[in-house]
């Protein structure tokens, strides 16, 4: 098991013309049972083109009805990848995934109000996408560092992400899934919500909590779990030494009026009975720890 | 992106909202014409810095002569000014606001922020107006009134009407707060503002709603479609290094350390600078070069933290995904030979082609120190900064 995709997910992928859409369906399709999950893409007035053998489709509802596709993966550039996200909801699409970066805030503040009352879930934007090893990998990851294995990894960073699998897959330590929620201000998947899907998901024994200065949501996460994780949590926030005003790369990473800092989330973080370590390179060996205790 | 005062309530005008009559100078003179222009007896001179507290630090005076307001402009244009926001150096005054005085019955604050966790545009107003908004959240929360505001519907009137009453603007001059709220509002969304702050908004003694001062923080994310906005920018507010970065599509901030961090990805890059820390040393930057780093921008990254004279040393720290090891490996090879590196160098490969890579920086026969993880490059470098 998994959450939220596995080998027999079928992906569409909106922006597969582009340039990083080709790039990374191309990848995503070598990864393990990934031929038979890529089965179309989306690019306006290309229907019927085809791309190393996907069918390409003029929209994400006629997509869905020809492939069967229930999940989309979205490349589109920044201007236009809000209303990528806001067809694939109308389309009903159970996962949406939008890795781009640069989405300006008040779309994506329009999209998630749209979002409301609809059943789609959306993963990003910002983000390296999601992973299930050795079924199925929609993003821009490596999959090479995973193995499979019973870690779930939840994180707003990329290659932070890829630090924490590659210690886990080092010590032997394999991954349920590892799911990017993204960098942005105003995202869809929270480290909430997928905390709630791995504390439900029978193959899944912990999970890796890593999170960065910005926002409440970590704190939120961590709350949460104090009163309902059933399965040992390792938690990591970057930016501890990050300064107040400055936005450190990712548009959501500030610590703005007093708030957002990361003494304070791990603090919090700690009080809730997440192992914390406020070193980057001792994640996998703290779950290793908490695991054999 | 931020903005200077003057900018920002030409912007507020534009949306309806009143603000004191006033003029932008550059000098002096300009300064006092600018005031004999504007008339009247009372004028207040303002330093144009985007940091806040500018108050406090000496940046604004209150003049009662064309005289006074040359002695004004003489001391504010060219100093260092030194707030809260702006570090001990300070930063010099080059531009000034002339405006006309404002008999203030009552002071009040608002402000326009996204709020994440509710995904809305959240507008806060209190009665405690001129004060820092941190200071009253912490002191006294009760006095600041929040609304999230539904983004099909707007800011309706009821609301803003509503949000008016509860700072304790009296029902005479509540049409004038509605057309500020409303203002404001539209500004926000229609400018792409991730922060807005009218601090103060006051009432003055004939009962006008003017917004006294004016602040805004736009996405830097929606600029290409507000060419309007990006005119405003104003580079000597920046950190020159900052902007250098951001030709090359950098990700730069500069911080107080000695210890250089090159490394892809936002998160990691903090990452980066916190495990520095954690071993004793001190980053002197924030830097991502992002997905596809190419060898000219990871040598411009590394001319970038050369700059800096209080360098000690470099920590490279790559997870190779899209950006392979063997990549990049060639990339720091190539740059620390164009600019002559004079500083120990530490590099941390990991991920996609990451034994290729090592064996580049090998046989490069430069004096490069390998980090076999986080840690050991993390100490290695520490280590190599105080000289060891």
């Amino acid at each position: 098991m998994s959450i939220l995709i596995d080998k027999n997910t079928k992906v569409m992928t909106q922006g597969m013309t582009g340039k990083v859409g080709q790039f990374h369906t191309a990848n995503c399709k070598a990864y393990a049972n990934g031929a038979n999950c890529f089965v179309a893409g989306v690019t306006p007035n290309k229907g019927g083109q085809n791309f190393e053998g996907i069918p390409i489709y003029n929209s994400v509802a006629e997509a869905k009805a020809q492939s069967g596709a229930t999940v989309s993966v979205i490349y589109v550039p920044p201007a236009y990848a809000a209303a990528a996200i806001d067809e694939a909801v109308e389309a009903d699409l159970d996962l949406v995934i939008c890795i781009t970066e640069g989405i300006p805030v008040h779309d994506m503040l329009r999209t998630r109000y749209k979002m409301q009352g609809k059943r789609t879930l959306l993963i990003g934007p910002n983000c390296p996408g999601l992973i299930t090893p050795d079924e199925i990998k929609i993003g821009i990851m490596p999959g090479h560092i995973h193995r499979k294995g019973r870690i779930g990894v939840v994180s707003r960073s990329g290659t932070l992400t890829y630090e924490a699998v590659g210690q886990l897959t080092s010590l032997g330590l394999g991954q349920s899934s590892c799911v990017g929620i993204g960098g942005d201000p105003i995202n869809g998947l929270k480290h909430l919500d997928v905390m709630k899907l791995f504390n439900d998901d029978p193959d899944t024994d912990a999970v890796i909590m890593v999170g960065e200065i910005g926002g409440s949501d970590e704190e939120e996460c961590a709350r949460w779990i104090k009163d309902n994780m059933r399965k040992p949590v390792v938690g990591f926030i970057a930016g501890v030494t990050a300064p107040p005003g400055k936005r450190m790369g990712h548009a959501g990473a500030i610590i703005s009026g007093g708030q957002g800092g990361a003494d304070a989330k791990l603090a919090v973080m700690e009080e809730c009975g997440i192992h914390i370590t406020r070193n980057p390179a001792e994640m996998g060996r703290v779950m290793r720890k908490v695991l054999k205790a | 992106m931020k903005i200077h005062e003057y900018q920002g309530k030409e912007i507020l005008r534009q949306f309806g909202v009143h603000t004191p009559r006033g003029m932008a100078c550059f000098s002096v003179d300009e300064a006092v014409a600018a005031a004999q222009q504007l008339g009247g007896a009372v004028w207040v001179v303002k330093a144009q810095i985007h940091a806040g507290g500018r108050g406090k630090g000496g940046g604004v005076k209150v003049a009662r002569s064309p005289e006074e307001v040359r002695d004004a402009a003489r001391q504010i244009l060219g100093m260092h000014l030194v707030t809260h926001q702006t570090g001990a150096e300070g930063q010099v005054v080059r531009r000034l606001l002339i405006e006309e005085g404002a008999q203030i019955a009552k002071e009040f604050y608002l402000g326009m922020v996204i709020d994440r966790s509710t995904q809305r545009v959240a507008l806060l107003a209190s009665s405690e107006g001129g004060m820092e908004i941190e200071q009253v959240a912490a002191h006294s929360p009760e006095k600041i009134h929040t609304a999230r505001i539904d983004p099909v519907a707007g800011l309706d009137a009821v609301e803003a009407a509503q949000v008016a009453r509860e700072i304790g603007i009296p029902d005479a001059a509540i049409e004038g707060a509605v057309a500020v709220l409303q203002g404001l509002y539209r500004a926000f969304v229609e400018k792409d503002a991730m922060l807005a702050e009218i601090n103060p908004l006051v009432l003055t003694a004939d009962g006008r709603v003017l917004a006294l001062d004016a602040k805004f923080n736009f996405d830097s994310n929606a600029l290409y479609r507000h060419p309007e906005v990006v005119a405003l920018r104003d580079l000597d507010e920046e950190d020159p290094a900052e902007i250098e970065a951001s030709k090359f599509d950098l990700s730069y901030i500069s911080l107080d350390g000695d210890i250089g961090c090159l490394v892809n990805g936002a998160g990691l890059a903090m990452a980066t600078m916190d495990i520095i820390k954690l071993y004793g040393g001190n980053p002197a930057n924030f830097l991502d070069v992002g997905g596809g780093a190419s060898k000219e921008k990871v040598t411009e990254a590394f001319k970038l933290m050369l700059h800096n004279p209080k360098l000690k040393a470099i920590l490279v720290n790559i997870f190779g995904g899209i950006m392979k090891c063997d990549v990049i490996a060639e990339g720091v090879v190539a740059a620390a030979r164009e600019v002559h590196l004079s500083v120990p160098l530490v590099v941390r490969l990991e991920g996609t082609n990451v034994e290729l890579g090592k064996k580049i920086l090998a046989e490069s026969g430069l004096p490069i120190i390998s980090g076999n993880d986080m840690a050991d490059a993390a100490q290695k470098v520490v280590a190599a900064a105080r000289g060891e």
